[in-house]
C-alpha cells in the first residue's frame, strides 16, 4: 500500500474535477490537489459533448428566461435557489473558458456567437462547432498543467472513500499499470465522476460512466437523488447509440417519420414551420422528442434499420457549406460509422440513453451530507436539472459547480483537521483487500460480462421511455438476482497489471447499485413527469404527492429505501409545461394573470 | 462489453492479436480469434467480442467509441489507426492483424505507455500566455472567424498518438517532441489572444525540437482528424530558423 496525503482530493478528471482542481489551486494556492482519474483526463467523457454550453449573452436574453426554461424544462422539480445561482453564473464561466483559449466559435465581428438549443426560448448556447465539449476539455486539461500544486494520479481506479469518525478522508485507488493500491488522505473530498449510462443497453456514454463516483458515496450512506430521472436524447444511432449532437436541430434540422412527415407536430408541439421556430417543433425538449418516437413506432411510422426503429434526422437542406462549419463531428459520425453523406441523405436516428439528472446529493455549495464529501457535475444531484434536463445545461453546470466545489473543498480543508494516517492505514488496507479478493475468489464460474448484458437488458426493459408498475417491479427483482450473481462471479484473469477483466468486474459492482437505485425510485414515483413516464394509471403528473425529490438510500442487504424531500420554489410555481403554440397560449396566460 | 447484439449474420472474420502480459510471458505472441460480425462492426467491437465472449483476459483501451476520446489507437494490418472507426467490412476477409501503437513501450497486449508523450505535451506551455491581460468583467477576447481559423485545426487534436506511431524520428529518437506536441504548440502559437509564441520556441530549438523532423509527412497522412502536424512542424521550423537568425544578429550587434 503506498500513502500519499493531500489537503483536498478530488475523484474524477473530466470537465468537473479540473475545474475544480483549478479553483482550488486559485483559490488556495498553498495546499496539495491529488487528481485521480481511472482513464487520462482528456479521454473523460466530456470529451463527446458536442453541442455547446448555456450562458445568456444576448441584449434581449435575460437569467430570468433561462430560468424559466430551465426549471419548466425540468417539469418543476428543479432547486430555484439553485438554478437562480446557476443561471446567473453561466455567462462568467463561459467568458473564461475563453480566457483560458477555448476556440468558441465567433460571429464577423469577433464576439462569440450562440446557437439555438432545444427547450430554450432564446439562443444561449455558446458553441464551438459540433466539438464543444472535446474543446472544453482540452483547454481545462491543459490550463490545469499551469498550477503545480496539482498533483494528478492518472489511470488510477478508484475503489472506495476512506470514511473514518463520520467524515470522509481520502480514497484508495489501484494503480492500472502496477496492479498496486494507493491510500491517498485528505481534508477533503471531491466526486466528479460523471454519470451513468452505461447501466442501459442503447445509450451514448463511454465505456467508462460507469457510476463509480455515485456508488462509492452511496455505499457510505450518501442518498442519491432524483435517480428514475434518466434522459434519453432523441437523435443517435441505432445500435451503438452514438450521438448527433441536437445541435443539429438548434441549425434546422427535421425529424421525419417514413413517409417523410415532420411527426411531431402531432404531439403538441407544432406547427411545423419551415424555419426552426424555439422551444418548438425540433426545438422541444428531449424527453418529449423521446416520447414521439415511441408514439411513431406503436403506429408504424418508423423505418427499420437493421438495428431496429429509426426515424428520420434530415439536414439536406441546410446545405454543404454550413454542414461542414457548423457539424464537422456529425458529418464525420454519418459518413464513417453508417455510409450516409447527410449533404444528400437523412440519418436513421433513434432514442439513446444519455444522461442521469440525478445524483449524488448535496446542497448549493456542493456539500453532500457526508462531512468533507463534496460532488460536482454528472455525478451529483445539485437540483439543476430537475426531471428532465435542458441540452446545454450540463457542459454550464459541470463549469459553475465544478469552480464552487474547488472553492468550497479548499475552504472547507482550510479548517479541518488532518486525517488521522495511522488508523486509516487499517482500513485502506481492508479496502484493498476486499477487491483483490474478487480477483481471486473461486466463485461458480459465471463471467461478469453475461451479468452486465442482462442488467442492460432490464433496465431498457423496465425504466425505459414509458414504464409500467409491474415491468418496473421486474427490473428491480431482476436486479436483486443479478447482485446475488454478480457475489459470485470468476474472473479468468488472477493477474495485476492492466487486469480490465477485474476492472470492469468493480465496475459492475457500482453499475448494479446504481441500476437499483433508478429502478426502486422509478417504481415508487407514481405518476409522471419529465423522463419519468408511466403508462399504467399513472400518466399525469401529481403535484399533490409527487412535487418532491426521491431519495435513494442504501441497504447493504435487499433493496434501498426510497424516501422524499421537498422542492425548493422561490418565484416559479408549478404550471402548464407547454411547448409549440401551446406553450406560447401558456407563456400568455401566465402574463396576463400576474399582470391581473 | 459490445454495445449491440450483432446483427444476425453466419460471416465470420479472423483477428490476430498480439498478446504480451508481463507477469506471464516471456515474450509477445499472436493469439488468434474468429469472431462474427455485421456491416455496422468496428475492430473494437471485435475486440469486445473476443473481451465479453472468448478471452477476457485481452486488454485495451477504449472509451468514446466514436472517435473523439483518443483512447483506442493501435496498429490495424500494420497501419496506425482507431480502432472504433476501422470497420471489419473493410478489413475482409481477413486475417486483421491487430497490434499495439507502433513505437511506445507495451504495457500489456494492447496497451502502450502513454505518459511520456503527455509530459511532452505539460512542456510546450500548452496554455494560453495572455498577449494582453483581461478581466472577466471585460467579457471575451474579441477573435475573427478568419484569426480563428489560423489555428483551429490544430485545436483539433485529440491525443490519439497514431502519428508518434507513423514517425521514424519518434522511432528512433524517442526524446524527440514529435508531431501531436508540435500540432498543440502551434495551436497556441498560431492563436490571436496568445503572447506566448518566444517562450515556446525556446522548447523546440535543440536537438530533440523541430528540427529532428525530416518531413517525411507521415504524420499527417494518418491523422484521424485532419490535423496536419506535419504543417505545424514545418511553420515552426521557419519560425525556429528565423528567431535563431535573429538571435545571432541581436549579439552580434550588441542589442
Amino acid at each position: 500500500m503506498h500513502l500519499v496525503t493531500a489537503d483536498i482530493l478530488i475523484l474524477g478528471a473530466g470537465g468537473a474535477g479540473l475545474r475544480a482542481a483549478i479553483a482550488a489551486a486559485q483559490a488556495a494556492p498553498d495546499m496539495s490537489i491529488a487528481l485521480v482519474s481511472k482513464v487520462y483526463p482528456m479521454r473523460s467523457h466530456t470529451v463527446a459533448a458536442e453541442g455547446g454550453s448555456a450562458g445568456v449573452v444576448q441584449a434581449h436574453d435575460s437569467f430570468a428566461s433561462h430560468f424559466d426554461d430551465t426549471v419548466s424544462g425540468g417539469d418543476w422539480l428543479c432547486e430555484q435557489d439553485v438554478v437562480e445561482y446557476f443561471v446567473s453564473h453561466c455567462p462568467a464561466e463561459m467568458v473564461q473558458l475563453e480566457h483560458w483559449g477555448c476556440p468558441w466559435s465567433r460571429k464577423a465581428d469577433g464576439h462569440i456567437n450562440v446557437r439555438a438549443f432545444g427547450g430554450m426560448k432564446i439562443e444561449r448556447t455558446w458553441f464551438a462547432a459540433d466539438r464543444s465539449g472535446f474543446h472544453i476539455l482540452h483547454t481545462l486539461f491543459q490550463t490545469s498543467t499551469k498550477y503545480p500544486a496539482i498533483k494528478r494520479f492518472d489511470e488510477y481506479f478508484c475503489v472506495d472513500l476512506l470514511v473514518a469518525d463520520g467524515r470522509v478522508q481520502g480514497a484508495v485507488a489501484l494503480s492500472l499499470s502496477t496492479g498496486d493500491f494507493t491510500a491517498i488522505t485528505a481534508r477533503a473530498v471531491i466526486i466528479a465522476t460523471g454519470g451513468a449510462g452505461r447501466v442501459f443497453r442503447q445509450n451514448t456514454n463511454g465505456g467508462i460512466v460507469t457510476g463509480d463516483g455515485m456508488a462509492m458515496a452511496y455505499r457510505h450512506g450518501v442518498p442519491l437523488r432524483d435517480m428514475e430521472f434518466v434522459q434519453y436524447h432523441p437523435t443517435c444511432m441505432p445500435g451503438t447509440g452514438i450521438l448527433f449532437t441536437e445541435g443539429c436541430r438548434g441549425e434546422g434540422g427535421f425529424l421525419l417519420n417514413k413517409d417523410g412527415y415532420r411527426y411531431l407536430q402531432d404531439y403538441g408541439l407544432g406547427p411545423a414551420g419551415a424555419v426552426p421556430r424555439l422551444k418548438a417543433m425540433e426545438l422541444g425538449p428531449r424527453d418529449r422528442l423521446s416520447q414521439a418516437f415511441w408514439h411513431e413506432e406503436q403506429k408504424g411510422n418508423t423505418v427499420s434499420t437493421p438495428q431496429g426503429a429509426a426515424v428520420l434526422l434530415d439536414l439536406r437542406h441546410l446545405g454543404r457549406a454550413k454542414l461542414l462549419e457548423r457539424l464537422p463531428l456529425i458529418c464525420e459520425l454519418a459518413e464513417h460509422f453508417m455510409g450516409i453523406d447527410p449533404v444528400t441523405q437523412p440519418i436513421p436516428v433513434r432514442p439513446a440513453v444519455h444522461y442521469t439528472m440525478g445524483g449524488i446529493l448535496v446542497d448549493i455549495e456542493t456539500k453532500a451530507p457526508l462531512a468533507g464529501l463534496f460532488a460536482a457535475g454528472e455525478c451529483s444531484s445539485v437540483g439543476i436539472h430537475g426531471a428532465n434536463r435542458l441540452g446545454s445545461n450540463s457542459l454550464a453546470e459541470l463549469s459553475v459547480f465544478g469552480r464552487v466545489a474547488g472553492e468550497q473543498a479548499a475552504l472547507f480543508a482550510g479548517n479541518a483537521p488532518p486525517p488521522d494516517s495511522r488508523s486509516l492505514g487499517a482500513l485502506a488496507d481492508s479496502i484493498a483487500a476486499e477487491a483483490v479478493a474478487l480477483r481471486q475468489q473461486a466463485g461458480d464460474g459465471e463471467q461478469h460480462a453475461v451479468i452486465r448484458r442482462e442488467m442492460t437488458e432490464t433496465m431498457e426493459k423496465g425504466c425505459g421511455i414509458y414504464r409500467q408498475g409491474d415491468q418496473m417491479q421486474a427490473t428491480c427483482d431482476r436486479l436483486a438476482e443479478l447482485k446475488s450473481r454478480y457475489r459470485r462471479i470468476s474472473l479468468a484473469d488472477k493477474s495485476r497489471v492492466w487486469n480490465t477483466d477485474w476492472t470492469a468486474a468493480l465496475e459492475l459492482g457500482f453499475q448494479l447499485d446504481i441500476a437499483q437505485a433508478m429502478a426502486a425510485s422509478a417504481l415508487a414515483r407514481r405518476e409522471s413527469r419529465g423522463a419519468h413516464q408511466r403508462l399504467d394509471g399513472f400518466e399525469q403528473r401529481d403535484d399533490v404527492h409527487y412535487l418532491c425529490h426521491s431519495l435513494a438510500h442504501f441497504r447493504p442487504q435487499g433493496p434501498p429505501e426510497i424516501s422524499y424531500a421537498p422542492v425548493t420554489i422561490t418565484r416559479s410555481p408549478p404550471g402548464v409545461r407547454a411547448y409549440g403554440a401551446l406553450g406560447q397560449q401558456a407563456e400568455q396566460a401566465a402574463k396576463e394573470s400576474s399582470h391581473a | 462489453m459490445p454495445d449491440s447484439a450483432p446483427a444476425s449474420t453466419d460471416r465470420t472474420i479472423e483477428l490476430r492479436v498480439l498478446r504480451y502480459r508481463p507477469e506471464l510471458d516471456g515474450h509477445p505472441f499472436f493469439d488468434h480469434y474468429t469472431v462474427a460480425y455485421s456491416d455496422d462492426m468496428s475492430v473494437l467491437q471485435g475486440l469486445q467480442v473476443i473481451k465479453d465472449s472468448l478471452d477476457s483476459s485481452l486488454s485495451y483501451r477504449w472509451s468514446c467509441r466514436m472517435a473523439v476520446c483518443g483512447s483506442c489507437g493501435m496498429m490495424i494490418n500494420g497501419a496506425p489507426r482507431l480502432a472504433c472507426n476501422s470497420f471489419l467490412r473493410d478489413l475482409a476477409p481477413g486475417p486483421v492483424t491487430v497490434e499495439p501503437l507502433e513505437n511506445f513501450p507495451i504495457e500489456r497486449d494492447l496497451v502502450v505507455t502513454v505518459g511520456d508523450f503527455v509530459k511532452k505535451i505539460e512542456g510546450i506551455y500548452p496554455y494560453l500566455i495572455p498577449k494582453t491581460a483581461r478581466r472577466l468583467e471585460e467579457g471575451e477576447y474579441l477573435q475573427t472567424p478568419a484569426e480563428l481559423a489560423a489555428y483551429e485545426s490544430f485545436s483539433d487534436c485529440i491525443n490519439c498518438m497514431l502519428c508518434y506511431a507513423a514517425c521514424p524520428q519518434f522511432g528512433a529518437n524517442p526524446d524527440f517532441i514529435g508531431p501531436g506536441a508540435m500540432a498543440i504548440l502551434q495551436r497556441y502559437n498560431g492563436d490571436s489572444r496568445d503572447g506566448g509564441q518566444q517562450q515556446r520556441l525556446d522548447r523546440i530549438h535543440g536537438e530533440d525540437g523541430v528540427w529532428s523532423c525530416t518531413a517525411v509527412g507521415l504524420c499527417s497522412d494518418v491523422c484521424p482528424k485532419q490535423v496536419d502536424p506535419a504543417n505545424a512542424v514545418n511553420q515552426n521550423k521557419t519560425k525556429s530558423a528565423f528567431d535563431f537568425f535573429l538571435r545571432f544578429l541581436k549579439r552580434e550587434t550588441g542589442q
